[in-house]
């Protein structure tokens, strides 16, 4: 018998939905449990079901799967979007850390103050046009294939759209200098799951705003 | 950056995945590289902290040295006891050493140089501890005289900041 995988997160984007992605890309059905008091989150913790007592957590193949990059390369690797091959994976593998580091910029923007915002918003279009997008258009222009590696979809791939539709949601104008890479969101926007996943009543998650984090603080007895 | 098999390659975790793939350090399948990655990312995000540390005002430094020790003693030493306890084997993962357990014994080791008594708790790691450190090469690496580099000092962070402009 073969189960959905099921995640538990808030019901938001946080670190959970590179995760939403992925499966949603590979074709892959899931459920998902929101967390949605602190006495849900203790329950969890009071099962064992958090390793480390954090989400996001997956049940997945009979595992109790914690702490987010080992999920999706689990995925990655279960529903061939990896490289058999170490040294592609290698690639995919920086490829991805590349642009999870641009993504934890976007992340933990609503839980600045407006005006630390400011100054992120700032740093976020800096670091897309000058250190992360330059790299991967680069990578497309460099062997004119139509994905970043092996001329297949794979992990860095949905990684890499994620993170272009997410920035472009705070800097619109971000891939203006980036001709490959609007040809690159055309083309993978374009992909039957992935196309699918961007129609209105997905699971994608919305854009985190300050309810949310406040929230999130409330279950986690931040102040 | 390391230069490995020409390719140059970034990003810590990706360096250290194909070290580990290329050396039979990451498990026999996607099940064991599994709870490796699980593994290492707890020991990463605890690393983390300790990685940080050095760039801290004098200040903060307090703090945060009372917030690594209790991080490690009631979050993640807690859940690699555990996962000794259960199987009872004397490495992490598949009865044999992997990432999993060099990064771990890594993450120990540092922690300890902030409080030495911080695994008085934890029987099971202890003998781990003991057990993973005489492995040759580890055993090796951890004499004076290796390439095993020591806790960052002011001249180091002052050599950080100035390459990379951190100020």
């Amino acid at each position: 018998m073969s189960e959905k995988p099921k995640l538990h997160y808030f019901n938001g984007r946080g670190r959970m939905e590179s995760i939403r992605w992925l499966l949603a890309a590979a074709g892959v059905e899931f459920e998902e449990e929101f967390l949605e008091s602190r006495e849900q989150y203790e329950m969890l913790l009071q099962d064992g079901a958090l390793l480390f007592q954090q989400v996001p957590m997956v049940e997945i193949d009979g595992m109790k799967m914690v702490q987010t990059r080992a999920i999706l390369s689990y995925i990655a690797g279960k529903y061939n979007l990896y490289e058999k091959d170490l040294k592609e994976r290698a690639w995919i593998d920086m490829y991805v850390e590349g642009v999870r580091d641009l993504m934890d910029l976007i992340r933990v923007h609503h839980k600045l103050s407006p005006q630390e915002q400011q100054k992120n918003l700032a740093l976020i279009g800096e670091k897309a046009a000058t250190r992360y997008f330059p790299v991967y258009e680069k990578i497309l222009k460099d062997h004119k294939d139509d994905f970043l590696v092996g001329n297949q979809l794979t992990w860095a791939d949905v990684q890499l759209i994620e993170a272009i539709l997410t920035v472009e949601e705070k800097v619109p104008t971000i891939l203006s200098e980036f001709p490959l890479l609007q040809a690159f969101k055309a083309r993978v926007s374009s992909i039957a799951t992935i196309k699918k996943f961007l129609q209105p009543g997905s699971q994608r998650k919305l854009p985190t705003d300050e309810k949310a984090v406040a929230f999130t603080n409330r279950i986690f007895n931040r102040r | 950056m390391v230069e490995i098999d020409g390719m140059k390659m970034v990003q810590t975790r990706a360096i250290l995945s194909y070290i580990a793939g290329k050396h039979n350090l990451y498990g026999k399948d996607l099940k064991e590289r599994a709870l490796i990655d699980m593994y290492v990312g707890g020991t990463d995000d605890l690393m983390g902290f300790i990685m940080r540390f050095p760039f801290l005002s004098a200040e903060d430094k307090e703090k945060e040295c009372a917030h690594i020790i209790q991080k490690a003693t009631s979050r993640y030493f807690p859940a690699y006891e555990k996962v000794l306890k259960d199987h009872g084997q004397a490495f992490l993962v598949g009865n044999r050493l992997s990432w999993a357990d060099v990064h771990l014994l890594e993450a120990i080791l540092m922690v300890e140089e902030k409080s030495s008594d911080v695994l008085s708790e934890f029987p099971r790691l202890q003998a781990f501890k003991a057990n993973i450190s005489s492995i040759p090469a580890i055993k090796k690496f951890l004499e004076p005289g290796s390439q095993r580099k020591p806790v960052p000092d002011d001249k180091y962070v002052e050599t950080v900041r100035k390459v990379l402009w951190m100020y």
